[in-house]
Order: structure tokens, then C-alpha cells, then sequence
């Protein structure tokens, strides 16, 4: 695509030759996960995640669709039409248990891949669409979750339904007649479960199209890689397939396999034993906890306990909540450096396992009860969080003193093997790597 | 892991490598299509009817309430049953036509029990495309032949349930069902 | 200017949050139903397979069919199964003709065929254990406020549910002396708010007699029902750890093979990497 040296697509057969003068569909995948991409050699097993979360996508597409079959989104049935799959419809505990974890592991994967790009600065030109249209697919993700868990209509789905719309009520004067409007009442009712059955269908389509253009934009710079090196020339890549296919298959089994595992025999660690207990608008179980993969957020919408400069404690939490995704938007400009990989970033890379630990602790606290010293730790943790990204990173951009980077991805994979760094021998790592073809 | 000294050695044999290179692929290959294939199993089977479907499957009727010369209509896997107790002039009817000249050749004793050729017990599903026929509940137009009409395109069947005339290609089915005792009968 | 003003919101954010976080706190008493509320007992199952780990692990059919029967004769009384069908008791190992027999001690709604009045009928093996009472209000009335809920999904609904059902059915105590029980209830660690409405339902050995001659300790009846309480809630379980098995053998050499592939694939590159490193130093 954008590299001159990229494999030509060339049809073989008749049919092949017929239809690339038609319909170049087989041109187009070649070139998008064939052997036409050429991909910097030097991937490790992190950048095996994009296409993990792919996988995961299909599996959530496939099993919902199957589950779309024999639910039933009407507040009388909803919940017995869920436990009329678990025990009458064929396979039905199957696909439904691979969705309820399915969902967890997309996360889980994502989450991976999000770090994999902030460690290796993916985010930073010229990758800056691709990082903003990944975290339009993760918004995306966190509504069609969200609007998923509901449909159960248990317990918990019933009171975060009202948790969650309620964080809408707090936007000054017309916050509840918009809570009122995301329900279709005044509280969790038929509507509510109908529109979000309907958005819970249509979303995953919608993040398929994101994931598309996210790909699109990929192929046009090509895959960063843990150097953080731009490719120099053919010496510096391989095609993606055989080579990252193969990789990705080995990915895709470890992956499979833990997946299996969590399905088949602990398919409900994951999940809250209050979802068991069908909805009941007049009683609220006594600990109310959203999905483990919105506890940090959670942790983050709670921590804000006072009001100050005239706005109240519960509108603070939401804009802080919001604005803890939106500012990742503005990443690639409040990173100014111009070294990509934490690799060559001494001073940044302790920075980012800090905050990989911030983020974890403040999961931690938002599956708690808000309670001491749980709150405390939270908001301490929160000021991390804002002042990480806002004031942080801009500062340690700009004085941090980086590492010298290889001046090559194949001079890099040179020093790898041979232990010792090769300098300036370019020539000699370009004359020892060409891709075999 | 690969050392230094065994590169050469794959190229010098590297006839018998691409072999077993070969092999590898396609056994992981095969592998991953067999895995495939039985996902494929349940996502398919789900779509077969559930366990709560099938426990309707079979049904119990009681013949006791119905008179020579009335049906009822009882719902058996989500389609009309016809329970028929023909009277002595509707199987005398049934039993003089020529059989060969039917389009769809039976005998009332084909079609219903020995020993209880007075029940004709048929699906009320027309064999055409699937109409309820009228006939089976009192004043229902009965059509030319004395036993069912179908209104959605004048099939018409006779006091055997058999098919006369219109566009239907065969007799209405009848189900299996056997004699609990002489007044009552499992369907299904 | 991004920089600049995303300093300005940082500072805001962080100013807020820790002033938040410096606030003194009220100082909360300490809970006397958290100091006396007890955690489940941690208690081997046979559907949890070996090492209690819950990888493998089959039900044992004589032990649901005596806890079908602790559930019949005493739990029944008050509590419904409604999200089970008689014909899911095959499951139990009973025969066909003894499932329809169960199903014939009960009556389900109907309607009349004649009149269209709502009625009764036998139940079938089609057909659902029927609830106790038609609704919740129902329920309150009969059983002075208090809800017996259903039981089908109970090992489900609560944390670590089987442990939770056992401990709670066996766990009636004398309430503390700091702690005072209202009139009706019962004292009970297990139950959340340690005041539970349900009398001792098993209050003492041998208050059934097991149709397989096993002695009926509180113990025994408490295990039984909870295993059937368990099964009702997951009556696919055995399904599941059989389907688990073959497919986690079946991924791990899929992995294997994929991991060969991989190491054969890269051979070339890795392999040349190496030895020009060699040759060139």
C-alpha cells in the first residue's frame, strides 16, 4: 500500500482473474491482512491484541445473534426468556455464557491493546486518527455493554440501568427531563429494555464500521512497532502473512484456550449473584457494582465527594468520569516528544507502569462499597489519573532526557541477537535481514 | 530453540524440510477447520426445537364428548388435529369410491385404526399450502364430498379426509397416534 | 494552547478531587451486623470434582433424588422450584412413568374447555412445578410479610450460593446477647440481615425418612437440597465440564500446532538474524 515494496497482488486463477477487474475483493485482503502488508519485523506478542479483539468482536456478533434468537425484550418475559436458553434451548447455556464472559475477555483485550499503544506512543503522529477512531470504538464498546448487561433484567440490571441513566440527571436544568428521555419513563421499564435491545443489536454493526476505518488507518502509516522506529526499507519488514498470521493463529490459541476455560468452568466468577434475581423496582440489592471493566471509571465518578466552585459533588463526578476518556482524544498532543517507544523513555516508561498501577488500584475501588478507606484512596488516585495525562505527560515531554534509538528496526533485532548494540552499522543490518520471499 | 550450526543443515536438507513444513501446515490447518466444524454443531442445532417445544410433542385426547357425525379441533405442535367420528353413511361413503381413481390412493382402513375405522383422525393442515380447511366444527361449509373445504383454494376432501378435488396433491396426513383405550388416544 | 489548558483543567480536576479527599470524615460506628455476619462455610461438593476446584465434577443422582425429596416434603411448603419442569426430573435418574406420576400430585392453572373459566388440570411432565402463590403480595399475606422466594435459581442468586444455602439451612443459632431478634424471626449469622423470617426448616434428625434408607441427619437433609438446589440452578453443569474438557484438550493442541507453525514460519528470518550476527562479528 504505502510501501513500494509491498507484494503485488496477482491473480492466479481464471476466477481470480475475473474478478479483479470486477470486484478486487481479493486484491483488497491481500493488501489489508495478506501478504501485500508488509509489517515491521520486530512485533511482539502485545500487537497480537488488535486482532485478538477482532476475534472477540466476531464471537460477541455471532453468539448474540444466536442469543437474539430466543430472547424476548419485554420486562414480563425478558428474564425468563434468558433462563429458557440456559435450560431448554439447544447449546443455549453455551452461547450464553460465551457472550456474558465473551464480553468480559473483549475488554480485557482491549485494555491490553490500549496500554500496548500508550507504552509504544501508537497515539503519536502520524497515528493520531487511528488512536482517536480506536477510542471511538472503546466508547462504543462501553454503551453496548453496558445496554447488554440490562437485558438480563435482573437485579443488577435493572438498578444500573438506573445508576447509569441517573448520571444524566445531573447535567444542570434539563438532566432529568434527559433521564426521562433515555428511559421512556421515569423509570426502568418496557421501553428502556426495548430501545436498549434494539442499540445493544445495532452497536456492534456500528463498531464493525469504526473497526474498518481504525484498519483503514492503520495501512497508511503501517503498523508502529516496539522500537518506535519508522520503517526504513524493505530489510525492516516482513508480509504480514505468513508471518503474522502464523503469529496471530499461535495468539489467537492461547487466547481461545483461557477463554474456554473461564466459559466451561467458572462461567459466572465474572458476573454479580444478584443478576440471578429478576428485576424489582422496590428493592435495591445491597451493593450495587457495574462490570468489573467499568470499575476505574466507576472508582473515578465516585471519588468527587464536595461541591466546589458552584458545582455540585454529583455533576463533578460525571464530567470527570466523561472527561477521563475524552482527554485520551488529546493525547498525541499533550505528548510532545518525539521518541515513540517507552523502550528509549526512562524517566516516562517508570511513569507508565505507575499509572498501569494507578489504573488497577482504582479498579480495585470501584468494585468496593463507598466506604473508607476506600473513597480516600480513590481521590487520591483520581488526581493521578487527571494529573498524568494533563500535567504530567506535557512536562516530562518536554524536559525528559530520551535514550538514542537504533537507527534501524533491523539494527535493533541485529543487537537483540547479538547482545551487543551495533551503532551505526545500518548498512550491515540491511544487508543481513531481507525478508525471505 | 534454532542455533547457528543447525541452519546449514536445514538447507542441505531442505527437500525433506519443505516436507515436513508441508505437513505441519496442513495438519494445523485441518486441525482448525475440524475445530470449526463442530462450532458449527450447536450453532446450527440451536435453531432446532428447544426442550420445552419437544415435551409438547405428544398429547392425550379424549374421545368420550365427541357424537357420530362431529370433529374437534385440539392443537397438537402448534397445528389443528381433526378427531372425526364418522357415522355409519360417511364410512359407507368412504368405502364405495374406487380407490384407483383418487389422486392420492387410500382406503379409509388405510387411514384410520383397525377395529376404530369410525375415528379419522387427520392433521387439519391442507396439503396444498398449509390453510386450516373448514368442515370440522358445526355449520363449517363441508365442501362436495362431505368432509373438509379448504377456502383458501378450494381443495376439496372427502368423508375420509381424502383429497377430491382443487389443487391439493395429497390426502390430509394423518398423524401417529395409537388407542390408549377404546375412548381415548395419544397423539404424537 | 492544548498544553496550557490542559494543565488548567488538570490543576481543576486534581484541586477538586483532593479537596474532597481532605474533608474530615464522619466517623462511622461500626456495624453490629457486620461483626456478627458469618461467611459461608467452605464445604466439599461432588459436583466441584476433585480438589473441591469446580473443574470437573459430576452430580451424584442418589443425592438429588434425597434432596428432591427434602425439597418435597419440607421446603415445598412455602417455597416453588417454578423454573423447573417435571420432565427435567429424568435428569434425577427417575423413569418416565415415575416422572408422570410426580407431575400427577400436582395441579396446574388451566382453563375449561366447556365454560372458558380459569381451572385446574393435572400437571404433565410438559409442565412446570407451579408456584405457591400467585404473586408477592400473595405471599406477604399468607406468610405474615414475609416472602419465601423461589428456589429454582437460589445457589445462583447469592454469593458463593451452594456454601451460602447449606450454612444458612444449618447455621440457626442463639442470638448473642448484644443482639436482640424481633418477634417471628430468627436469629441466623449466615442470613444478611442476620434476622431471618423462616423458621428452622430442618429442626431435627430423622424428620423424614429417605426412601433409600440413608440416615437423615440435619447434615445429610441440608447437603442433599442444596446439591438439588444446585442442579436446579444449573441444570447444565455436568454438560458444561464435559463439553469444557474435550475443548480445552482439543485448543491445546490446536495451540501446539499453531505454535509450531509459527516457530516454522519465522525460521527463516530468526535463523538468518542469528547467523549473520555470527558471521559478521
Amino acid at each position: 500500500m504505502s510501501f513500494p515494496w509491498a507484494k503485488q497482488y496477482q491473480p492466479t486463477t481464471e476466477l481470480g482473474k475475473f474478478m479483479d477487474s470486477r470486484l478486487p475483493l481479493p486484491r483488497f485482503v491481500h493488501g489489508a491482512l495478506g501478504a501485500g502488508y508488509p509489517t515491521p519485523k520486530n512485533l511482539n506478542y502485545f500487537y497480537n491484541f488488535g486482532v485478538l479483539a477482532g476475534v472477540a468482536l466476531v464471537i460477541q456478533i455471532i453468539t448474540g445473534v444466536v442469543l437474539g434468537m430466543h430472547y424476548a425484550a419485554n420486562v414480563a418475559v425478558a428474564f425468563d426468556s434468558v433462563e429458557h436458553i440456559m435450560r431448554d434451548v439447544n447449546s443455549g447455556w453455551m452461547m450464553r455464557y460465551m457472550h456474558a464472559v465473551g464480553a468480559s475477555f473483549f475488554f480485557g483485550v482491549v485494555y491490553v491493546h490500549i496500554f500496548r499503544g500508550l507504552y509504544y506512543g501508537s497515539y503519536k503522529p502520524p497515528r493520531e486518527v487511528l488512536w482517536m477512531l480506536g477510542l471511538v470504538i472503546f466508547l462504543l464498546m462501553m454503551a453496548t455493554a453496558f445496554m447488554g448487561y440490562v437485558l438480563v433484567w435482573g437485579q443488577m440490571s435493572f438498578w444500573g440501568a438506573t445508576v447509569i441513566t441517573g448520571l444524566f440527571s445531573a447535567i444542570p436544568l434539563v438532566g432529568n427531563v434527559i433521564q426521562t428521555w433515555l428511559l421512556g419513563g421515569f423509570a426502568p421499564d418496557n421501553a428502556t429494555l426495548n430501545r436498549f435491545f434494539s442499540l445493544h443489536y445495532l452497536l456492534p454493526f456500528v463498531i464493525f464500521g469504526v473497526i474498518i476505518l481504525h484498519v483503514w488507518s492503520l495501512h497508511i502509516p503501517g503498523s508502529n512497532n516496539p522500537t518506535g522506529v519508522d520503517v526504513k526499507g524493505p530489510q525492516d519488514t516482513v508480509p504480514f502473512h505468513p508471518y503474522y498470521t502464523a503469529k496471530d493463529f499461535f495468539g489467537l490459541g492461547v487466547y481461545l484456550t483461557l477463554f474456554a476455560a473461564v466459559v466451561f468452568f467458572a462461567p459466572n466468577a465474572l458476573g454479580e449473584a444478584d443478576n440471578y434475581i429478576p428485576a424489582n423496582s422496590l428493592s435495591t440489592p445491597a451493593h450495587i457494582v457495574p462490570e468489573w471493566y467499568f470499575w476505574p471509571f466507576y472508582a473515578i465518578l465516585r471519588a468527587f465527594t464536595t461541591d466546589f466552585l458552584f458545582i455540585p459533588a454529583k455533576l463533578w463526578g460525571v464530567i470527570a468520569m466523561f472527561a477521563s476518556i475524552l482527554l485520551l482524544f488529546f493525547l498525541p498532543w499533550l505528548d510532545t516528544s518525539p521518541v515513540r517507544s517507552n523502550s528509549y523513555r526512562p524517566l516516562n516508561r517508570i511513569l507508565f507502569w505507575v499509572f498501569v498501577a494507578v489504573c488497577l488500584v482504582l479498579g480495585v475501588c470501584g468494585g468496593k462499597p463507598a466506604a473508607e478507606p476506600w473513597v480516600r484512596l480513590s481521590q487520591v488516585l483520581t488526581a493521578y489519573y487527571f494529573a498524568h495525562f494533563l500535567i504530567i505527560t506535557p512536562l516530562v515531554s518536554r524536559f525528559e532526557k530520551t535514550l538514542p534509538l537504533p537507527s534501524s528496526i533491523s539494527d535493533a533485532v541485529l543487537a537483540k541477537y547479538g547482545k551487543t548494540p551495533t551503532g551505526g552499522s545500518g548498512g550491515l543490518g540491511g544487508a543481513a535481514a531481507q525478508p525471505a520471499e | 530453540m534454532a542455533s547457528e550450526t543447525r541452519l546449514p543443515l536445514d538447507n542441505s536438507l531442505a527437500p525433506e524440510g519443505e516436507r515436513r513444513r508441508d505437513f505441519l501446515y496442513v495438519a494445523t490447518g485441518a486441525f482448525a477447520a475440524a475445530g470449526a466444524a463442530a462450532v458449527v454443531v450447536p450453532l446450527v442445532n440451536q435453531m432446532n426445537p428447544s426442550a420445552d417445544v419437544l415435551a409438547l410433542a405428544s398429547i392425550d385426547l379424549d374421545l368420550t364428548a365427541i357424537q357420530p357425525g362431529q370433529a374437534v379441533v385440539v392443537s397438537w405442535r402448534g397445528k389443528p388435529v381433526f378427531a372425526r367420528q364418522l357415522t355409519p353413511a360417511e364410512i359407507a361413503d368412504a368405502n364405495k369410491v374406487d380407490v384407483s381413481t383418487l389422486r392420492d390412493p387410500q382406503t379409509l382402513a388405510d387411514r384410520t385404526k383397525p377395529g376404530n375405522e369410525k375415528w379419522l383422525i387427520t392433521l387439519g393442515v391442507c396439503t396444498h399450502l398449509g390453510c386450516v380447511p373448514l368442515g370440522a366444527r358445526e355449520g363449517e361449509k363441508r365442501g362436495d364430498f362431505g368432509g373438509y373445504f379448504c377456502p383458501c383454494h378450494g381443495s376439496q376432501y372427502d368423508t375420509a379426509g381424502r383429497i377430491r378435488g382443487g389443487p391439493a396433491p395429497t390426502n390430509l396426513e394423518v398423524p401417529s397416534y395409537a388407542f390408549k383405550s377404546p375412548t381415548s388416544v395419544t397423539i404424537g | 494552547m492544548i498544553r496550557l489548558g490542559a494543565l488548567g483543567l488538570g490543576l481543576l480536576f486534581v484541586i477538586t478531587v483532593l479537596w474532597g479527599a481532605i474533608q474530615p470524615r464522619d466517623v462511622v460506628p461500626e456495624d453490629p451486623v457486620e461483626k456478627l455476619h458469618l461467611h459461608p462455610k467452605e464445604i466439599a461438593w461432588t459436583h466441584n470434582g476433585p480438589g473441591n476446584l469446580g473443574v470437573l465434577g459430576t452430580f451424584d443422582r442418589k443425592q438429588l433424588q434425597r434432596g428432591f425429596q427434602v425439597y418435597k416434603e419440607i421446603c415445598s411448603a412455602c417455597h416453588s422450584i417454578n423454573r423447573i419442569a417435571f420432565r427435567d426430573l429424568a435428569a434425577l435418574g427417575f423413569s418416565e412413568p415415575e416422572v408422570k406420576a410426580i407431575a400427577a400430585q400436582y395441579e396446574v392453572a388451566s382453563i375449561d374447555d366447556k365454560t372458558g373459566e380459569p381451572a385446574t388440570r393435572t400437571a404433565t411432565p410438559a409442565d412446570k412445578f407451579p408456584l405457591n402463590y400467585p404473586n408477592e403480595i400473595a405471599a406477604r399475606a399468607a406468610q405474615n410479610g414475609a416472602y419465601p422466594p423461589d428456589l429454582s435459581l437460589m445457589t445462583k442468586a447469592r454469593e458463593d450460593g451452594v456454601n451460602y444455602v447449606h450454612s444458612l439451612l444449618t447455621g440457626y443459632a442463639d442470638a448473642p446477647a448484644n443482639w436482640t431478634v424481633p418477634d417471628g424471626l430468627y436469629y441466623n449469622p449466615y442470613f444478611k440481615s442476620l434476622n431471618i423470617a423462616m423458621p428452622p426448616p430442618l429442626a431435627a434428625d430423622d424428620q423424614i425418612t429417605y426412601a433409600d434408607g440413608t440416615k437423615a441427619t440435619r447434615e445429610q437433609m441440608s447437603k442433599d437440597v442444596t446439591a438439588f438446589l444446585t442442579w436446579t440452578a444449573e441444570p447444565k453443569l455436568e454438560a458444561r465440564k464435559e463439553t469444557g474438557v474435550a475443548a480445552i484438550i482439543f485448543l491445546l493442541i490446536l495451540t501446539g500446532l499453531g505454535y509450531l507453525s509459527y516457530r516454522k514460519v519465522w525460521a527463516d528470518i530468526k535463523g538468518k538474524a542469528r547467523s549473520n550476527v555470527v558471521d559478521n562479528v
